[in-house]
């Protein structure tokens, strides 16, 4: 007799089938009716994106649109959302996964329906998610692996072929990688009271190397720039279900800042899912204040920078007075920093003195 | 300054100096220039009898020269009226200029084109040319040369035959020195041309390479042979007009007037004489230069007069063209061919008439490139040289705006123009292209302009037609994809039937626009 966490993960996968059946189902009756098939979503246009405050992220307001294949412009991709809701049935049945790319390059061959890029079969995946309210991974997509995931966290497959087995994720010193059988796993048991996020797979290989997962109790989440969909639901169930307090720590530049506010309010990409953002989670650095009071190393922002600031002092999601605070400073600076910027003061002082002083403040 | 240094020149002389006028300039202009003439005569003569002409041309190389040019034998045969034996030493065989007091449209350029090509053969050559000919009575035949510097025949031999099949008309052969090769294309499109203007004529050609080339006979209508008619007042000049005065019976001028020129009734020429200062009762042979030259000049101004008659004119008509046009360019029903004839005009006292064809479609698109070719005709003509000096190149590539009928520069289209008249404005003396006169020029564009506007019609009827193509095989891609996934997707056997679905989105092509083929240089223009 399998057990729970088993069971659970076969009873979401049936349902999600029935989702896609039931897809097929509609369309189907629809042309047997003799009528043109189509079917209804929440829109994912610009206009129809809007920020909750309550919800503290991005949502699809009220506006729907019917994909009609009477229409000329939407037949194709109509098509085209029908075969990938059965090539993600044929994966769910077969318990396969596949990334983001392969389901791209399965519809070679398939005439008139193949992507002419990897952008618009992404697109697609988007389209499904957003009919069937479902998101990717629940369909076994998944983009590249490129995040990984250090600390002591002790995880139970549900994966085809390794259901019930366990593992501890400090069992391998360059991290885990955050793939389909992380994310469909089972968080188990923690003694970590605390989840640190860096952006830079540099300064998470240094932070492992000197112990930091042990020395602050934290688990260790790489990025590797912006966080995958994936990476950030880990950090959300981290959160919410183990309730781990989550830190985030990023390059002292606009692009970091908004690898930081997409974990805690997530993008407007996702604004058709939930359960990916992390309201709680915390930016601690590089902060512009930061590089003043530490004196890093510095480059001059840029053209581009500084119009990213501007945009992002704008922004509903950067309302917040420490946001504000540090936008306005990079501005008045003129200068950013990277994460490497504190090796000036030795290859540990990051951890020895920085580390220890931004957790115990905030 | 000496005497010695003036003398008279016989008319042969004078184009045997200057033979360029004529247009044999070069070995390979030479040849073509005598293919043009030669075949001009038969088919004037063909149509002088009133029969469907049938040509039969053939050039062989005799000798080839070191400076890469040959010596060709030239031989054409018609079925024409044939020249009776006792004109054709003259005929052939002395260059003359023919007292012509009376207009029509004819095709010859100078009137003369045959003795030149004689003439410009003898000197290269030096070999006697061959005419035989029959009026339908005994065959003729005659090998001579012309005496260049006293302008006369040099009969050598004089053949009569019997005629027991009853033959009719006449043929030439004669040697030149040439150079085929480069000519070869603008003969080929020349024959062609003129093919398209005379489709009733039946024109066989054998070239020095063995190849025959047949342009064959799409009918047996032609043309209403025109009317000689008088000169207009506007359109004369001071020697013709000294001319008439010498050869006229009238014994005065008001009857002058009325008898040599036409619109110009007794009212017209009393008022028109008072204009001049000229006496009424004048006796026209005793006009001094003074008088002449002042009622040339006042008859130009001279508004009174009827508009030119342009029953001396010959136009092809519009399915005579198209028959031609049609046969030429092997249109199929599918494509676009229209044909506009437009009422006589004149200008300067000339009557003149504008045809205009466009044609359009898939079989232009395999046979020329993309862009618009042009195809000008005078009095059924083809003019091969200098298009881009002439007027029709004028108003097609600075007139008139065809992105108004839908036209893009890589269209394939043939826009062809004919214009006929007892004048063709040429600009040179090698009558080569049209001269912008602008009567002649907005006639033009106005023949043009009304084709195009069916054009438009067309093009924006196959576009629309191709539009919904498109629509239709898209939906014909897709909807058995969804119907094959969404069976798939749902765990069924039986796939829905899309033909109802098909068949609602093809009830938006209307039936008979069905038929009409999309021509794909069309398709890309709003795709």
């Amino acid at each position: 007799m399998p057990n729970k966490i088993v069971r659970d993960s076969e009873t979401q996968r049936e349902s999600v089938e029935l989702y896609l059946k039931q897809l097929g189902n509609i369309v189907h009756e629809q042309m047997r009716n003799m009528e043109f098939p189509w079917i209804m979503m929440q829109s994912r246009s610009t206009d129809n994106i809007v920020y909750d405050p309550d919800l503290r992220q991005y949502v699809l307001g009220e506006k729907t649109i019917r994909r009609h294949s009477r229409n000329i412009r939407h037949i194709r991709p109509f098509t085209q959302l029908v075969w990938t809701a059965w090539f993600a049935r044929e994966l769910l049945r077969l318990r396969k996964t596949s990334t983001l790319r392969e389901v791209y390059y399965s519809a070679r061959g398939q005439r008139d329906i193949e992507f002419k890029h990897q952008a618009e079969s992404d697109n697609i995946i988007t389209d499904l998610e957003t009919a069937l309210n479902r998101p990717r991974e629940e369909f076994n997509l998944f983009p590249e692996e490129r995040s990984a995931i250090f600390g002591d966290l002790t995880i139970e497959y549900t994966v085809p072929g390794y259901e019930g087995r366990r593992m501890n994720l400090t069992e391998h010193p360059d991290g885990v990688m955050i793939g389909p059988a992380i994310t469909s796993s089972e968080f188990v048991e923690t003694t970590a009271d605390k989840v640190l996020v860096i952006e830079k797979g540099a300064m998470f290989t240094r932070l492992v190397e000197e112990r930091a997962h042990e020395r602050f109790n934290a688990i260790l989440i790489h990025t590797a720039g912006q966080s995958p969909r994936s990476t950030r639901s880990i950090i959300h169930r981290l959160n919410r279900d183990n309730g781990l307090p989550v830190w985030i720590f990023t390059d002292g530049d606009p692009w970091g800042v908004h690898i930081a506010m997409v974990i805690i309010s997530g993008s407007a990409n996702a604004a058709h899912l939930r359960g990916l953002a992390t309201p709680e989670a915390r930016w601690i650095g590089v902060w512009a204040t930061d590089v003043i009071e530490y004196k890093l190393p510095t480059e001059n922002l840029t053209d581009n920078d500084v119009k990213r600031l501007k945009e992002l002092r704008e922004d509903p999601r950067y309302r917040d007075e420490l946001w504000q605070r540090e936008i306005e400073t990079f501005l008045r600076i003129g200068k950013k920093a990277e994460l490497e910027a504190f090796s000036r003061y030795g290859l540990t002082y990051i951890v020895d003195e920085y580390l220890p002083a931004k957790l115990e403040n905030v | 300054m000496t005497e010695g240094e003036y003398q008279s020149i016989s008319p042969s002389d004078f184009f045997y100096r200057n033979r360029e006028i004529a247009g044999f300039s070069n070995p390979s202009r030479a040849i073509y220039a005598a293919v043009r003439e030669l075949l001009e005569n038969s088919l004037d003569a063909c149509e002088a009898r009133r029969v469907p002409p049938d040509i039969y041309l053939r050039i062989t190389e005799v000798t080839a020269l070191e400076s890469g040019t040959s010596i060709y034998a030239l031989r054409i045969e018609d079925n024409g009226t044939g020249v009776p034996a006792e004109h054709i030493p003259r005929c052939f065989g002395q260059v003359f200029y023919g007292s012509k007091y009376k207009l029509r449209q004819a095709r010859g350029t100078f009137g003369l084109g045959g003795t030149i090509t004689i003439l410009y053969g003898q000197i290269t050559t030096h070999k006697p040319v061959r005419i035989i000919s029959s009026t339908g009575g005994d065959i003729h035949e005659y090998e001579m040369m012309i005496d260049i510097e006293h302008n006369r025949p040099l009969v050598m031999r004089h053949n009569v035959m019997g005629n027991r099949k009853g033959w009719r008309g006449a043929a030439v052969e004669l040697q030149l020195e040439g150079d085929y090769r480069r000519s070869m294309h603008r003969i080929y499109e020349y024959l062609k041309q003129t093919a398209m203007v005379n489709p009733y004529a039946d024109i066989t050609f054998v070239d020095p390479r063995g190849r025959l080339y047949r342009f064959e006979r799409a009918t047996n209508q032609m043309p209403p042979l025109p009317k000689s008619v008088n000169p207009h007042p506007h359109g004369i000049d001071v020697e013709t007009f000294r001319r008439l005065t010498a050869v006229t019976e009238a014994k005065n001028m008001k009857t002058f007037m009325m008898q040599h020129f036409q619109g110009v009734s007794e009212t017209t020429a009393k008022r028109f004489l008072r204009a001049a200062n000229v006496g009424l009762k004048v006796n026209p042979r005793t006009l001094v230069p003074d008088d002449i030259v002042r009622l040339v000049r006042t008859a130009r101004e001279f508004n009174d007069f009827k508009h030119p008659d342009p029953s001396c004119l010959s136009p092809l008509g519009e399915e005579l063209l198209e028959t031609g046009i049609r046969k030429e360019l092997n249109l199929s029903e599918d494509d676009f061919l229209k044909v506009v004839q437009r009422r006589p005009a004149t200008y300067l006292g000339f009557p003149f008439i504008v045809e205009a064809a466009i044609a359009h479609g898939r079989s232009i698109a395999k046979q020329m490139k993309g862009g618009i070719n042009i195809y000008r005709f005078a009095n059924r003509i083809p003019l091969l040289f200098d298009e881009s000096s002439g007027v029709v190149w004028k108003v097609v590539n600075k007139i008139i705006n065809w992105s108004t009928y839908k036209v893009s520069s890589n269209t394939p289209l043939v826009v062809g123009v004919h214009v006929c008249s007892t004048k063709i404005p040429y600009k040179t003396v090698g009558k080569e292209y049209m001269a912008d006169q602008p009567e002649v020029e907005r006639e033009i564009t106005n023949t043009l302009r009304s084709v195009a506007r069916s054009l438009r019609l067309y093009i924006a009827r196959s576009m629309r037609i191709a539009k919904e193509r498109r629509r239709l095989d898209i939906f014909e891609k897709y909807l058995p994809k969804i119907a094959e996934f969404s069976t798939k997707l749902s765990d069924r056997e039986e796939p829905p039937d899309i033909k109802p679905l098909l068949e609602a989105v093809s009830a938006r092509i209307p039936e008979v626009e069905k038929k009409i083929s999309e021509v794909p240089q069309i398709a890309e223009q709003d795709s």
